[in-house]
């Protein structure tokens, strides 16, 4: 059985910290006995890459896909719709947790654009109407 | 097994189902129920039938009805109409000029296709292995393992002349040979499913849509160079392509298609799942490479190639994904059949994602040396709301833009790069006048800065530099001389970083001034922006922690 990477073993981390989606640095630093890799080499991978996080975010994670067929239809409208909603911007959490602002350079799903993903679930042809309804019953927590 | 008079194939890829799919599926297998059709009318749950403009789609045979833009509401309809008294519902059918009840082939956006890497999308179920295989599914593994040798396989593909379709066109063939010449015990298989082109989802359809052509390909690949795994590397913005490639393998493990001893041939192998985190940087092989060991996703120096040191540092054949779903065909049918489609030197056909101001969006299937003017008018079905061809832009953030008057270039890799862009992984965003080029190139740049990795100092320091240029254009701040300074430093760039990231990265900006200079130079000269999408209003602008800073002005 091969051993596990480190990439590996922050996604499942980061996967098993379903309210706050982050990588703490105690569990970080519970891969070293396994990986036998410095805690600096760790961080660096975490810190690499966009989708994992060493800080705490939402529950809800919303990447808004910034790419150029979104662009030309309008995504703008839709981050700025989702900046109100929240009262946060790209990078934040909102106060009670619940939500997390991110965007992506590309979620493929240029036709149906502009598009989001909120954690695994995509949502496409979005209006700031849409993206209201979204986030409203979100947070009436009436689906998952 | 069961036999029902009508086949419901309702598209479940991704974009489907982000505009509701699923609400519909579920509508229409109530209401089946409801009126007692349930043993006369199946629905199958196929992959991505390409026109993604227009879903949630349905398609129904026997007649081959195309239904598009389905609600829920809609089911009631033609469960009554349709499947109960076989009245097709025309209000939701696909409206194509001059057919009463046009089918998928008398439709103008599939007709001019050809489809060998996507001949199951949309057609299969891509949860079912066996659908895979009535489609005459692992029948060219079958035929690799029982009568092939390892070096008769290469053969066939150098014979073939498939050309690497993740970009830049390298000969599959040669690539495949270099690793297999290489004497190591340990040689590892990889499938760069890193698609992250801006604009590009091409692989996420195969992956979603039909998995086992992948599995397949690289199956074949590992018993033509003699390695024992596979890594399949997909990144984390695609999880039903993962979900359905993890099903998949287990299915091929099931049936002795994967793992030890395949089909009782003594040949063993496997095949695993990584995924990526969010850095386009992994697209870069050598850079995947750092990532699928666990690493940070930094470019490594080349040579050493992959093909000599790469995984774990052993001999590795890396291929992305519609490379390896084109190897089942190319084997099955021949590589001669596969060499009758496509041109002399770019055989084949080639998937695009056609994205932008154009009728219909979607993913396409084209025989290469098809020309741009047929892709944008006959499958994309031309300009909306009366506006005009501008360019194309193709390739991505490596890529270029082909302006009107080359419309009627072919498609090939020749020919592109005769025009200074690039084939690119399958990017095809069309723009209309109403698109300023500089705009694009700036939005372009502003991803390559963003997804710079900053291991080499060209892209890291270089590409902000041409930015803040570009950023001063088009807020109305430009000088003379910006032009050429914005070609040098694209040309430096584009010769001195360490991976094709970097190395590409300058290509929109240096293609855009080629066949628009006259727009960069209204925005220089005249402070206009032709196409009235730039503000031209100078403002501060930001650094990365938000805080304003001055634009330097030289004298």
């Amino acid at each position: 059985m091969e051993k596990k990477s480190v990439l590996e073993r922050l996604h499942e981390t980061q996967d098993k910290e379903k309210e706050k989606n982050y990588i703490s640095e105690q569990k970080a630093s519970e891969l070293l006995k396994e990986n036998s890799d410095s805690l600096s080499h760790i961080y660096g991978v975490a810190t690499f890459y966009t989708m994992l996080s060493v800080k705490p975010r939402g529950r809800y994670i919303i990447r808004i896909c910034r790419n150029l067929a979104c662009h030309l239809e309008n995504a703008d409208s839709v981050a700025e719709e989702l900046k109100n909603l929240l009262g946060i911007g790209f990078g934040e959490t909102t106060t009670d947790g619940k939500f997390t602002l991110e965007e992506s350079s590309c979620l493929g799903m240029c036709s149906v654009a502009p598009a989001m993903m909120i954690n695994d679930e995509p949502y496409g042809n979005l209006t700031p109407e849409k993206v209201k309804d979204i986030i409203e019953s979100l947070k009436a927590g009436s689906k998952k | 097994m069961k036999i029902f008079r009508t086949h419901a194939l309702v598209c479940s890829g991704a974009q489907c189902l982000s505009a509701g799919g699923n609400n519909f599926k579920d509508a229409l297998s109530a209401e089946i129920n409801s009126a007692g059709l349930q043993d006369e009318v199946q629905i199958v749950e196929t992959g991505c039938m390409g026109s993604c403009e227009m879903g949630p789609m349905m398609v129904v045979y026997p007649e081959g009805t195309v239904y598009i833009k389905l609600v829920p509401s809609d089911a009631a309809e033609i469960v009554k109409e349709h499947f109960l008294k076989g009245r097709p519902v025309k209000r939701l059918m696909w409206n194509a000029s001059g057919k009463e009840f046009p089918t998928l082939s008398e439709i103008p956006f599939f007709a001019k296709q050809t489809k060998l890497v996507l001949r199951n999308c949309g057609i299969i179920n891509p949860e079912n292995i066996e659908e895979y295989i009535a489609n005459d599914g692992y029948l060219a593994l079958g035929k690799v393992l029982t009568s092939m040798k390892p070096q008769e396989v290469v053969d066939e593909i150098k014979k073939s002349g498939l050309r690497g379709r993740g970009g830049a066109g390298f000969l599959t063939g040669l690539k495949w040979g270099y690793v297999a010449s290489q004497q190591s015990g340990d040689k590892y298989v990889i499938c760069n499913a890193d698609e992250g082109d801006p604009g590009a989802y091409m692989d996420r359809s195969v992956l979603e849509s039909d998995p086992h052509t992948l599995l397949e390909g690289m199956i074949i690949a590992g018993y033509a160079v003699g390695a024992i795994k596979g890594y399949i590397y997909v990144r984390a913005e695609y999880p039903l392509a993962v979900k359905r490639v993890a099903l998949a393998l287990k299915h091929a493990r099931a049936f002795g298609l994967l793992g030890s001893n395949i089909l009782n041939s003594g040949f063993s192998f496997d095949i695993a799942i990584r995924m990526g985190a969010g850095a386009f940087v992994c697209g870069e092989e050598t850079a995947l490479i750092n990532s699928i060991e666990g690493k940070r996703g930094e470019p490594r120096k080349k040579p050493p190639y992959p093909s000599t040191a790469g995984l774990f540092d052993k001999p590795t054949l890396i291929n992305n994904v519609e490379t390896f779903a084109n190897v089942p065909v190319i084997i099955h049918k021949g590589a001669q059949f596969f060499k009758k489609i496509g041109t002399a030197t770019s055989p084949g056909t080639k998937v695009f994602s056609l994205a932008g101001k154009v009728n219909t969006t979607g993913l396409i299937e084209v025989p290469l040396g098809i020309t741009l003017r047929e892709i944008v008018f006959d499958i994309g079905g031309g300009i909306p709301e009366g506006h005009s061809f501008k360019g194309a832009l193709i390739g991505g953030p490596s890529g270029g833009v082909v302006p009107a008057e080359h419309l009627d270039i072919a498609i090939d890799y020749e020919s592109l790069d005769s025009i200074g862009t690039i084939m690119g992984s399958g990017g095809l965003i069309i723009m209309d006048e109403t698109s300023c080029m500089v705009d694009i190139a700036k939005f372009f740049l502003k991803f390559t800065v963003e997804e710079s990795c900053g291991k080499c100092t060209p892209c890291r320091e270089g590409t902000p530099q041409m930015l803040k240029i570009l950023q001063r254009i088009t807020s109305g701040e430009g000088m003379p001389g910006d032009i050429e300074n914005l070609e040098r430093t694209g040309r430096i760039i584009s010769r001195t970083s360490l991976c094709g990231l970097g190395q590409s990265a300058s290509n929109p900006v240096l293609s855009t001034i080629r066949f628009f200079k006259n727009e960069y130079e209204s925005h220089i000269n005249e402070k206009k922006c032709p196409s009235s999408v730039c503000d031209m209003k100078p403002k501060a602008m930001e650094n990365k922690n938000g805080k304003k800073i001055r634009v330097r002005k030289i004298a």
